[in-house]
């Protein structure tokens, strides 16, 4: 068992087009660099300068926001599904 | 004006600026930033004249070159220009000299502001040629997609929470659009709507065409300037959901100026939430230019957003403006919405208690001048919340059709006024 990650339209030019990507169980921040290291630019688009997740980024663990969580540190079991979506204007 | 651009030049990324041309995307590719339109304002100078605006039709669509649609709309052309009415009573109420309210009560054809962003993002929808129309809403922006959606023959699914008010649901059903309810908050609507949208080529207004979309706001401040005589106001205090509204009704104060029809001004944008949903107003009475989301908890479901997509942009307008931000309780929601029915017959729905409930508040501090003028934005009616204030308006008292009963009635409330 993995985890899956589902990749937002904006980033699946880097994915060659996948929608679900499955990473090893770990964190929230190895994950990212395990996306980075087999999708190289992936990184810069979800993590600013200073390591912090960018502000217009929302990630959710089984549909939580990670912010509700640990953050980067957000621990992902297997079978642990992961969105990456950008904000959206109200409604 | 070119067929698909009108005075659009761009989507242009608010973080990078990096551009992308005017089609249906809403995200930068680099740093998932927000697009928005980027307009020829040189060339909007020269076309858009105050003698321009009064020529036209009383609708939004009167300012049409600051609106991102290429051609002439073809949805919601009756939509806009609601009154603005001089609240007399109620600024000596709240102790200001002078106090207007924006009535989005009563906008076309679906009683809330949301009419505006709507006949934008489908008229632009029409324009790039989609069939089908979607929303994620806390209500009346689902009210509005299904209405205009079915006066333009298009087809639409709403999602909402599947907790809203009664009277939203109804109004989304009878226009025969597809309304899902989904068993989460606003914000788990917001997400889920999110991946719909990468995944079926309609137009989501508020996802893949926010863009367009966001900028029907804009009307709103055209209007109050046109219809204050052609003047800015000292303060507008606005309704934070996402905090959309806010920056947009800023921003068309500014473009106001950008093209001639306004000299510079000086003005102050305050921002209202629910104390039950107030990572904006949290965040600005902190002194940060950064948000912590919440999961609200509050009778305004219609600002119930906890990661509110503009707050930063929010945050910064009122920063730069001098504005400030509040907070109020359910209870001093209603007694805002009472306040405003009382002095001045204008039945809002809870966010418009907010609205007045949080410019008591600023007027009360100082942070509003007792000197000063100020517009309260209305953004929808209180028909559509009614279960807000079940319980908290008194109660009807039942008699006989008999004028024995009447007057034994009234000699309880006010013996003089009974007639022997």
């Amino acid at each position: 068992m993995s985890v899956k990650v589902r990749i937002p339209t904006p980033l699946r030019k880097l994915t060659n087009e996948q929608e679900l990507v499955e990473v090893a169980p770990g964190t929230i921040g190895a994950a990212i660099l395990e996306l980075q290291q087999r999708f190289p630019g992936i990184q810069e688009r979800l993590v600013d300068d200073a390591g912090q997740v960018r502000r217009f980024v929302n990630i959710y663990v089984n549909e939580e926001d990670i912010r509700f969580l640990q953050n980067s540190d957000t621990p992902l079991k297997s079978g642990d599904e992961v969105s990456i979506i950008p904000a959206i204007a109200g409604g | 004006m070119s067929d698909k651009q009108g005075y659009m030049k761009a989507l242009k990324c608010r973080e990078c600026g990096r551009e992308y041309p005017l089609t249906a995307t809403h995200v930068c590719e680099f740093d998932f930033g927000p697009l928005e339109v980027a307009y020829d304002y040189e060339r909007i100078r020269k076309s858009l004249s105050r003698e321009a605006i009064c020529s036209r039709p009383q609708t939004m669509w009167r300012y049409h070159e600051l609106l991102p649609v290429a051609g002439e709309p073809t949805v919601g052309r009756q939509v806009g220009y609601t009154p603005l009415v001089k609240a007399d009573r109620l600024a000596k109420r709240l102790g200001v000299r002078e106090l207007w309210v924006k009535n989005d009560a009563v906008n076309y054809p679906t009683l809330s502001f949301k009419d505006r962003v709507v006949s934008v993002a489908l008229s632009r929808s029409v324009e790039l040629g989609f069939k089908t129309v979607a929303c994620a809403s806390t209500g009346n922006l689902a009210n509005s997609v299904a209405a205009n959606a079915a006066a333009a023959g298009l087809d639409a699914y709403v999602f909402i929470p599947s907790d809203l008010e009664q009277g939203k649901i109804v109004n989304s059903l009878v226009y025969g659009a597809n309304v899902i309810g989904i068993k989460g908050h606003y914000d788990e609507v917001n997400r889920l709507c999110a991946e719909i949208a990468g995944k079926y080529g309609w137009a989501f207004v508020n996802v893949n065409m926010r863009p367009y979309y966001a900028e029907g706001s804009k009307s709103m401040g055209f209007e109050i300037v046109e219809q204050l005589g052609w003047r800015i106001p000292e303060h507008t205090i606005i309704p934070m959901a996402s905090g959309s509204l806010l920056t947009k009704v800023h921003k068309a104060y500014q473009e106001f100026i950008k093209i001639g029809v306004m000299d510079e001004a000086k003005w102050k944008m305050h921002g209202a939430q629910a104390t039950g949903c107030s990572p904006i107003s949290a965040a600005q009475k902190a002194g940060l230019d950064f948000f912590k989301p919440v999961k609200p908890n509050t009778i305004a479901k219609s600002l119930a957003i906890g990661t509110p997509a503009d707050g930063f942009y929010a945050l910064k307008v009122m920063k730069e403006t001098g504005g400030h931000s509040d907070d109020v309780t359910d209870d001093e929601i209603r007694e805002g919405i009472r306040i405003l029915a009382e002095d001045e017959g204008i039945f809002a729905e809870t966010a418009g208690g907010v609205t007045v409930g949080v410019a008591k508040k600023l007027i009360a501090s100082g942070r509003i001048a007792a000197d000063s003028s100020a517009v309260l934005c209305i953004t929808g009616n209180g028909l559509k919340t009614i279960e807000a204030m079940t319980g908290h308006v008194g109660q009807t008292r039942d008699i006989r059709p008999s004028l024995r009963e009447f007057e034994a009635l009234l000699a309880q409330d006010k013996p003089q006024l009974v007639k022997g």
